[in-house]
Order: structure tokens, then sequence, then C-alpha cells
């Protein structure tokens, strides 16, 4: 503290040394990583996320067919709860800045909010990451465990299969960046991303909408995915189709609020 | 930089306007603020202080007009918190991080040490157990210390105070005036907005107030107050109570 201590004259001085320099983007992806697990809330999802994987597996092994206990089932069911929770992660990282009001130092500090917005998705996706790795390992796990049930343990899963299951879970996670983004309230965000596409899917089953369901729907469009290899041409336009609509408008729209919006505190 | 001869304008506020709707908030204001003083800034709610300070940091887009901060734009600056200390609500703390948590983050983001949040936590008279409580479980009083010790984090050359007076008990109010003048005599400055007359009494060395987006007053507390029976206060009514007549008029 140069203008507090004794020793210095000059006011910042210390700023000579470092404070000229800019702030270097992995030290503020760095930053909001760190955010992803510092808050009571933030510690619960990622232990519950964490949890649920072995638990998962126990239940598998414990109760499911022989048949049934496979590598592609493991997965099935361990990347189940990560699907229901990244999202919520996703929401809650970007909401608390406004709900929470932290963007009034968040972007004081940083005053090119696009650079925030992309230090967030990044650290935010590769938290994603390693939670879908844990997810496959524990499902690797579980299929060397399967002896103890006389199961089928198969591995056949295919890296596509990973690919694939790893582009639905990262488009849950910034669709909730993108709903949190947009709406700027954890609780509206978290009931339109919950709520708003089973209404829609509800609507797509009926009728005539039915046929073309699988453009709108994102669940029906990506329902695929789950099966590795199985997705076709088609199939991948009407993924693209069903993410523009789910992800990539709210996401436009979303940054577009935030770089232009007043940052306020109440 | 450092070793140009005279430093920067700390603050210089130009014809800045802002409105909202047909709401004119912020009507053409100007002032500055001087290295090594403290700038009173002051206002009845709904003045505009507040608007004029985010626009002042970036946070909110000028209607019109400009604010320079240490010669430049507040958003040209590479890494602000080492050089400007921001606090405009101190209850803009995520409730669910622990105080040291949150200068640790900042210390983060602006390349200092992490032991810089225990120097900071101990400056501002928190103690290592209440830093490692959450800001939800905090007094309005110690959000304000951790608050204010967020502003000295980066140890800036310019400090922006939005009420940070607030909620500080008598003795928190005398070691924040305290810790302020020494700052100023050290030749760093202080825009300091705040409700409680009698502290910008004592502290600062300039006043600026405003009503309704406008400046009505804008000198040293010497100029403003001298032959004024009641000091500030009386001041601070008349000149507020003149503008409502003059907008009724």
């Amino acid at each position: 503290m140069s203008v507090l201590s004794t020793t210095s004259t000059l006011p910042g001085a210390g700023r000579g040394k470092t404070a000229g320099d800019g702030i270097p983007f992995a030290r503020l992806a760095r930053a909001e990583l760190r955010k992803l697990t510092d808050t009571r809330a933030s510690r619960w999802l990622l232990a519950a996320m964490i949890a649920a994987t072995p638990i998962v597996v126990a239940v598998m092994l414990a109760v499911a067919a022989p048949r049934d206990l496979t590598y592609s089932r493991f997965v099935d069911f361990t990347v189940t709860p990560q699907k229901l929770l990244l999202p919520a992660l996703g929401i809650l990282v970007m909401t608390s800045e406004w709900s929470q009001r932290t963007g009034l130092v968040t972007f004081t500090l940083v005053p090119d909010r696009r650079r925030v917005l992309l230090a967030k998705a990044t650290a935010t996706l590769g938290f994603g990451l390693v939670v879908i790795t844990v997810a496959f390992a524990a499902a690797a796990l579980g299929n060397l465990l399967v002896g103890l049930r006389h199961g089928d343990g198969s591995w056949a899963f295919g890296a596509q299969g990973f690919g694939e299951i790893i582009l639905v879970q990262l488009s849950a996670l910034l669709e909730g960046l993108a709903f949190g983004m947009l709406l700027r309230s954890s609780a509206a965000a978290i009931v339109a991303y919950y709520v708003v596409p089973s209404v829609w899917s509800a609507l797509f089953s009926t009728g005539g909408l039915k046929s073309i369901a699988p453009w709108f729907d994102l669940n029906q469009a990506q329902g695929t995915l789950y099966t590795p290899g199985q997705i076709t041409g088609t199939g991948w336009l009407q993924l693209l189709v069903a993410t523009s609509i789910w992800i990539f408008v709210p996401l436009a729209a979303g940054t577009v609020r935030a770089l232009r919006g007043e940052i306020k505190s109440a | 930089m450092i070793t140009s001869p005279s430093p920067p304008v700390p603050i210089e506020v130009a014809g800045l306007s802002k409105s909202y709707g047909r709401q004119r908030v912020v009507a053409d204001v100007s002032f500055t603020v001087r290295p090594g003083s403290v700038t009173g800034f002051l206002g009845p709610n709904g003045a505009g202080k507040s608007t004029t300070l985010r626009m002042m940091v970036g946070l909110t887009t000028p209607g019109s007009g400009r604010v320079t901060v240490l010669g430049g734009p507040y958003a040209a600056l590479p890494n602000p918190g080492r050089r400007v200390g921001v606090l405009l609500d101190a209850s803009a703390q995520h409730a669910g991080r622990s105080g040291r948590e949150v200068l640790a983050l900042s210390a983060l983001v602006m390349g200092l040490p992490d032991r810089r949040a225990d120097e900071v936590l101990d400056r501002v008279g928190l103690s290592p157990a209440e830093g490692h409580r959450r800001t939800g479980s905090y007094s309005l009083g110690m959000r304000q210390r951790l608050g204010i010790g967020h502003a000295l984090l980066g140890d800036p050359e310019l400090l922006i105070l939005d009420e940070p007076a607030n909620g500080l008990d008598p003795a928190g109010i005398h070691w924040m005036r305290t810790l302020l003048r020494e700052f100023a005599d050290r030749g760093g400055a202080v825009l300091l907005s705040s409700h409680l007359l009698r502290e910008i009494e004592v502290i600062a060395d300039h006043l600026v107030v405003i009503g309704d987006g406008r400046v009505l007053a804008d000198g040293s507390r010497q100029e403003l107050l001298t032959g004024v029976d009641g000091g500030l206060e009386t001041l601070f009514l008349r000149l507020t109570a003149a503008n409502a007549r003059e907008d009724l008029s």
C-alpha cells in the first residue's frame, strides 16, 4: 500500500512494475474457474454432480439385469444426472453476476465485458469436460466390476460415442449459460430452462406437429446421439436447426444484452 | 507514465448527461477531482450521484459528454483495479462467498499475490475468522469495511466510493475518515459520495453538490462554507430547496 505506507511518497508508486500490464486471458479464466467452486451453492451443485455418478454405478451393479451391464449402459446412466445438473451450473455462473450483483465488481475490474463472458464460457465448458470425464471413468469402473453379477461387460462404445455424449452435455451447459445471460434471474432462468422445453415437447407431440418435431425440439434432435453411430445426415441438420433455436439464438441475444446493458446495483 | 512530470488529472467530468426514456437523470455535469484531495459528492436521493459514478467506471454508457479517469477513458486502463479503487455498493457481494475469497478473487484478477487478501483484511479491521465467514452473514458495517478493503486492494492512486460510511459505527466512521485523509495527504485522490453531511464536512477539501442531475455548487470547502451559519447542512438545504423552487416555477 504505497499510498498509505510511510516509505513511499508517490501515490501508487508500486504500479510501475506490473500495473501497466493488461490482464492475461488465462488469469481471467482462472478467476472464473475459481468462482465455480468458491460459493456454498456451487459447492453443493459440484458435490451433487460428482457424488451422483458412483451412486448410479452402485445402484446399477446392484439391480440392473446382467445383460444391461455394459459400458454403453453405464455411460447412459452416469451422464443422466449430469445432463440435469450441468445446465444449472451454467445458469448460476451467469445469473449470479446480476442477481448477487457481483457484476458491479467483475465488470469494473475488467471493463471489456466480452473478455469476461468469454472467460466464463471457457472456464465453465472446461469444468464441464472434467465432470463428463468423471462420468466416463465411473462407468468404466462399473463395467470392470460386472463380474460380480456375471454381467455382459461389453466395452462396445467407440470414439464417436464419446464425442456425441460430450456434444450433448456441453450443449446443455451452453444452453444454461445462454439462458442465464438472457434472463439474469436464477429463478427465471432455471424455470425457463426446465419447463419451457417440456411444454414445447408436449406441443410438438400432437397431431401434425409430430412429424416436424425433430427440427424444433432439441431433446428429440439429440435423441439419436445417445446411441453411438446412429445419427444420419438429416439428423445432423435437424440437430443444427434445433440447436440454433435453443442455444445459438438465446446465446446471441444474451450476449448482446450483457454487452450493452447497464450494470446496476439495484 | 511514472516519469511524466505532471501526474494525470484523476477525474475530469465534462458535460456529462444521461437520460432514461424522457427522464433526464444527469444533465450537463462537469467537475474535476484533483490529486491529493478528497472531493465530497453530495446530493439528495435520486440526484444522479450513482449514475454519474457508474458512468465514470464504464458500467453505464453516457448519453453525451465524457469522463476521463487518470487521463483517459476508464475502459482504456489495462488493469483498472491497480490504479482505481472502486466501491459502488458494499452489499453487492455474493452472499455465499467468504469475505476473504472476495478479496482473493479480485487479487487474482489484478495479478496480486493471494496473501494480499490477508493484508487487506487486517488493514480494514476484519479478523481472519471474520474473513472466513460468508458475506451473507456480515453486518452492513462489516460489508463496508470489506468494500473499502476491496477498493484498497490494488494499491490505487484514486478512490471512487459511493456511500462508504453507511452502516459504519462512530468508531468505524472515524477510522474511515483517518484512512481517507492519509490517502489524500500522500497524494492520492478521493471522490466520495455521502448523505452524511457532517462527515463530508470534516473530510472533504472540495465539494460538488448536485440536484436533479445538475451541478448546484462546485468549490473548495472554504469557498463554499465561509460565512454560512450552520455549515454544510445549511448550505446543502439551501441549495436543494432553491433547486426545488426553480423546478416548480
